[in-house]
């Protein structure tokens, strides 16, 4: 399942195994060109009240929909109600009925609350959504999610938007052997080498935002962050050597002058 | 009639709907969804749907997120 040639969840099969956020870039037109570099097919998007005082300009303008697939989150809620309310909303709006629920328990750390989390799950998957769960690194969380069916399990790398990296992969790879829908690590991602670290594990895929929009430049960032993706789970396919303690020559003794 | 959208009070015609309501504020509603006092209001009863004085409408659209 982990082999897959291409990320599939939901029914959906994508080629990309990065998907990227659009908020906190400097303006649209370089979040345009950052999102083209990625190479992703799918991109995070928010639902929030129009601004009427002012006519703005449309992130939907810089959007191609041929080409990317919008994934609406629940950024902000703090209860299951709140949650589902907003993927109806983002389902009104036209999105397609998936939704990267988020439900978050601590306003420092935006970690997710997971009750609410669970149950906002069982709702919105009895109503027929997608539904993508940001979850803490926890294995039986991401258990108890896929069991209410979930899509795929999006564990968090470290706190959103902190750039830490992976600050637990052995709970990140414990989750791989629990579960059997895709892993996709969402937030933490700091650097490429992140990026790496977690397709290195056999994730699934990676979601990123502030990594890529709040480089300085996030054009060649993004890019960056497709060659890590691309390359962590070329590794991961082509396995690993075991680590070791003590050397092992790469180069032999044989015909070595005595 | 006073009306309260997205949070701010405002006067809008006696009786006026959810589409008109749309048309005035040059909004595409193919790319908004809308609240009526808790409620989702879906797109296909924009016309019938009707405005009361006092109402909380909840305009909202796509905007960039993580």
């Amino acid at each position: 399942m982990r082999d897959s040639a291409t990320l599939k969840f939901g029914g959906k099969e994508f080629h990309s195994r990065l998907i990227v956020g659009t908020g906190k870039y400097p303006d649209y037109p370089t979040m345009q060109k950052a999102l083209e570099a990625s190479g992703t097919e799918i991109v995070t998007v928010a639902v929030r009240r129009v601004n009427l005082d002012r006519k703005q300009e449309s992130l939907l303008d810089y959007i191609d929909l041929k080409r990317y697939t919008l994934l609406p989150n629940t950024a902000g809620c703090y209860t299951a109600e709140d949650a589902c309310k907003y993927a109806r909303l983002a389902r009104e709006v036209g999105m397609p009925e998936m939704v990267k629920l988020e439900v978050i328990g601590d306003q420092r750390t935006l970690f997710p609350d997971n009750e609410e989390l669970l149950k906002a799950t069982r709702t919105l998957v009895k109503e027929g959504f997608i539904v993508l769960p940001y979850v803490n690194d926890d294995p039986v969380m991401a258990k108890k999610l896929e069991d209410a069916g979930a899509a795929a399990v999006m564990p968090l790398g470290a706190p959103i938007g902190s750039g830490l990296g992976l600050r637990n992969p052995h709970n990140i790879m414990i989750i791989l052997q629990t579960v059997q829908v895709p892993v996709i690590v969402d937030a933490g991602v700091g650097t490429a080498s992140d990026a790496a670290v977690a397709m290195e594990l056999g994730c699934d895929g990676v979601l990123m935002n502030t990594a890529i929009a709040g480089a300085k430049d996030p054009v060649m960032m993004a890019d960056a962050m497709r060659k890590a993706v691309e390359a962590g789970r070329q590794a991961y396919l082509a396995g690993r050597i075991p680590k070791k303690a003590y050397a092992s020559a790469s180069t032999t003794m044989e015909g070595m002058i005595e | 009639m006073e009306i309260r959208l997205n949070g701010k009070v405002r006067e809008v015609a006696e009786g006026i709907s959810i589409r008109r309501l749309l048309d005035e504020l040059e909004l595409h509603p193919m790319r908004v969804a809308v609240q009526r006092n808790q409620d989702i209001i879906k797109r296909d009863r924009y016309e019938e749907v009707v405005l009361q004085p006092g109402d909380t409408v909840e305009i909202l659209t796509i905007m960039a997120g993580g």
